[in-house]
């Protein structure tokens, strides 16, 4: 389902066909998330991969969408690049642990800490919000941070409220 | 879009539910899946479907984007400034243990004030960066 919408996505012409398609391949990205347990993160893609990121493109389609034409131009060299990183992705999954093995590296660093102290550590029952919030409650705060800062570089970008409020410079 | 009656009503009868359902994933992460980030996202969504539906100038009477600019600002800070709290208490920088008598229940503090932060940081730059491409082409 993934590929045929990644397929569907680089055949479509239309922009606004593209970004539909892109919500519904986060939509469908996230049910695989369900399907791996990882709900947290299940939530969040459909969330904001279908909801808010499709709604944005959408408006700054809006923005920019009449004077823009998808060109067909020879793209080889980005062809060449994105085969020969998929190449090489798909060489490396021959490196990586069998699928759910206890023994894999990412299971013993320090995952198992979090999974065994956190209950008395922390005391909520959600790991997940527990790793997010307060053993790295640091790169949460850098996350906001970005969040923040895409604001500014937006309303910097586009200049809303210029010229029609006295008291802004 | 005004002249569309059913999806006006449809939008009447989801967008509270919607808005309700944030707030239940913002304060019901810690015991399900959810937290900040997706309550901030799904309560933004709740606003900019008002916003498509009924039109920028009635959804700013609801948020303004210079009070949805504002409450970033006010998220964010509020989540360093939990950070800072703890150093002034003792700790280190966003430790949590030192919020309350016991450092469990300083732990559900911090990260009920963060998740807060984050969620309305989240939610207010959604909908700020929206109003900021709608109201451009004016």
């Amino acid at each position: 389902m993934l590929a045929i919408t990644a397929i569907a996505i680089i055949v479509m012409r239309n922009i606004l066909s593209v970004i539909m398609l892109g919500g519904i391949y986060s939509l469908v990205s996230a049910t695989l998330f369900v399907a791996l347990d990882a709900v947290d993160v299940a939530f969040t893609e459909a969330a904001v991969g279908a909801g808010i990121s499709t709604v944005l493109f959408l408006s700054a389609f809006a923005v920019t969408g009449q004077h823009y034409a998808l060109e067909r131009k020879n793209h080889n060299v980005a062809i060449i690049a994105v085969l020969t990183t998929g190449a090489a992705l798909v060489y490396s999954i021959s490196d990586m642990p069998v699928f759910g093995d206890p023994a894999a590296p990412i299971h013993n660093h320090v995952a198992p800490r979090y999974i065994e102290q956190s209950a008395e550590e922390i005391g909520i029952p959600n790991i997940v919000t527990s790793v997010l919030a307060s053993y790295r409650g640091f790169d949460t705060l850098g996350e906001v941070t970005v969040v923040f800062t895409a604001l500014v570089a937006v309303l910097l970008l586009l200049g809303v409220n210029r010229g029609s409020r006295k008291d802004k410079p | 879009m005004r002249k569309n009656p059913i999806l006006r009503e449809t939008s009447h009868l989801l967008i509270p539910a919607i808005l309700l359902f944030a707030l239940y994933v913002q304060f019901h992460g810690d015991y399900g899946p959810g937290g900040g980030f997706q309550a901030g996202v799904i309560f933004a969504s709740g606003v900019i479907l008002y916003a498509l539906l009924h039109g920028i100038k009635k959804a700013e009477k609801v948020i303004s984007l210079t009070l949805a600019k504002t409450l970033a600002a006010i998220g964010l800070l509020l989540y360093a400034g939990i950070g800072v709290l703890g150093i002034f208490l003792g700790g280190n920088f966003l430790d949590y243990n030192v919020l309350a008598h016991d450092p469990t229940h300083g732990q559900h503090w911090g990260i009920f004030f963060i998740e807060l932060g984050v969620g309305i940081t989240v939610a207010t730059v959604m909908i700020s960066i929206f109003y900021a491409f709608a109201k451009f082409k004016k």
